[in-house]
């Protein structure tokens, strides 16, 4: 029993019996991979990378066609592209299609800007892919996390996390910026005491710099990124 | 068909009996049918503030375990005839009622009083979610604190989920001259964070404890200032329009020499 489940590619991990990330069936259409949707999508990705990579002639052979399943889960286009990036790597296999389980596109659509009302309270999460404009307040105890920019027209008393996902290029802009804590993709940052009510005045925004977030003034924004300045009016003729 | 309004607050300490006590006793001195219901199953205290502790003879749990009647376990107050209590068990703890038995409890409470009060204990967890669950509307305390404000701002969260229609605010132990020498959040400060309606600022006096050493609720005495914001508290409960109590006495003298000037 214990054997099968080993050829199965069940790894044990601190006693604990956790599925395979990927599971390759070969069927008539072609060889389905099933991904599990329960696993963190990179932990997915490494074991498929250690699968694809397993030096034995198992992938060599005439053109075969690849069907991936992805469960519930939808990934973004960097992970889909990420996801092909491995799959190139053995010309013959050519993916053919990729699904969802639950019949929704596989693609998470970029959500672009949301705007959304309320405060966010001590113990409560709001999660958002893609930017999100808050009109409301966190308050401390509180948290918002985004994959991309977070905007409070309210005062950020709480926790954001933007960029959650690795974007570094995210911002968090807020009415009034006193948070407990700011995260920026993997950074984390605690506001210097200086911040305190009265320092910093006027609306304000914290950046990626050099691996550590900084605040600066509102209209300094586009400095930092210029690539979205305005511009003139484009409208007029 | 009355209204059950459930008193609480998340943090413990903060003064959700007192509120309870006294609101329920000055909306009964204002001539309503009130009764309060301790859900503090295991440790309740409202009894002994209200001095009705040697006259329980059933309590919340029998009610629900169908022991005795509804009519048998209430307690009516000594001093006011329109104020009933409704005792939470000693002997036995939260788990002994659920959300189902005590939403059934205050349908029939508020068959027979124009107001139930319900006495929440500390904490979220299955007490707090028992006492919400048959309440009507909900009255959150909270000193000017930030760990008060921080629960606070948590149990508001919950009881928007759980569907209790905008809390109010009651800012209890608030002291005027620590706010002016800034060691104490100001009232405006509190609702900017909190977001709610504010019904009442009661300051901090040792004439509340002393009360409730009594057994006593401090409502009774008409010229504390904290009975007044209790009274005024019970008051905008009642739909009436009140303005805030000037709570800083120097500010009031003041404000009174100024208008003896003609400057005010």
């Amino acid at each position: 029993m214990c054997r099968k489940h080993r050829e199965n590619g069940v790894n044990w991990i601190m006693g604990k019996v956790m599925k395979p990330g990927v599971h390759i069936k070969g069927t008539k259409a072609g060889l389905l991979f099933l991904l599990n949707e329960s696993r963190p999508f990179s932990t997915v990705l490494s074991e498929l990378k250690s699968k694809l990579e397993d030096g034995s002639n198992l992938w060599d052979g005439p053109d075969t066609r690849v069907l991936i399943k992805l469960g519930k889960r939808q990934i973004t286009r960097d992970e889909e592209k990420e996801m092909r990036r491995l799959f190139s790597s053995h010309k013959n296999l050519i993916i053919h299609s990729i699904e969802t389980s639950n019949g929704r596109p596989y693609l998470v659509e970029d959500q672009g800007i949301q705007i959304l009302t309320g405060t966010v309270r001590s113990g409560q999460i709001l999660e958002h892919r893609g930017d999100l404009l808050l009109l409301g307040d966190v308050n401390p105890g509180g948290t918002v996390r985004s994959t991309g920019s977070i905007y409070v027209l309210g005062a950020l008393r709480g926790l954001a996390h933007a960029g959650g996902e690795g974007d570094e290029e995210a911002i968090i802009a807020a009415s009034s910026l006193y948070p407990t804590q700011l995260r920026i993709a993997g950074v984390v940052s605690r506001p210097p005491d200086e911040w305190g009510e009265s320092g910093v005045t006027g609306m304000n925004f914290a950046y990626l710099v050099n691996g550590q977030i900084a605040v600066d003034k509102m209209h300094h924004l586009n400095r930092i990124r210029p690539e979205i300045e305005w511009k003139g009016n484009r409208f007029r003729s | 068909m009355g209204e059950a309004i459930v008193v609480t607050s998340g943090k413990g300490g903060v003064g959700k009996t007192t509120t309870s006590a006294n609101i329920g006793t000055a909306l009964a001195l204002s001539g309503k049918k009130v009764c309060l219901l301790d859900t503090d199953i295991g440790l309740r205290n409202l009894d002994v503030l209200l001095g009705l502790e040697n006259r329980i003879i059933y309590d919340l749990v029998d009610v629900t375990e169908q022991k005795c009647k509804i009519e048998q376990a209430w307690i009516k107050h000594k001093r006011c005839d329109t104020l009933y209590l409704l005792p939470a068990a000693q002997t036995k703890d939260k788990s002994a009622v659920d959300a189902k038995q005590l939403r059934w409890l205050t349908a029939e409470l508020k068959e027979r009083f124009d107001y139930v009060i319900i006495d929440c204990p500390a904490g979220i967890e299955m007490g707090f979610k028992n006492a919400v669950a048959g309440a009507d509307r909900a009255i959150v305390v909270s000193s000017p604190e930030n760990a008060a404000i921080r629960d606070a701002d948590r149990v508001i969260g919950i009881l928007e989920k759980e569907r209790v229609p905008q809390p109010k605010l009651v800012v209890n132990r608030f002291r005027p001259q620590m706010v002016k020498e800034g060691g104490m959040l100001d009232v405006e400060e509190v609702i900017s964070v909190l977001a709610v309606d504010l019904l009442g600022v009661v300051p901090d006096d040792e004439e509340v404890i002393r009360a409730g050493h009594q057994g006593e609720p401090i409502v009774f005495q008409s010229r504390n200032l904290a009975a007044k914001a209790y009274r005024n508290i019970a008051r905008r409960i009642q739909g009436e329009v009140v303005p805030l109590l000037p709570l800083d006495p120097e500010r009031k003298l003041f404000h009174r020499m100024k208008r003896w000037l003609g400057l005010a």
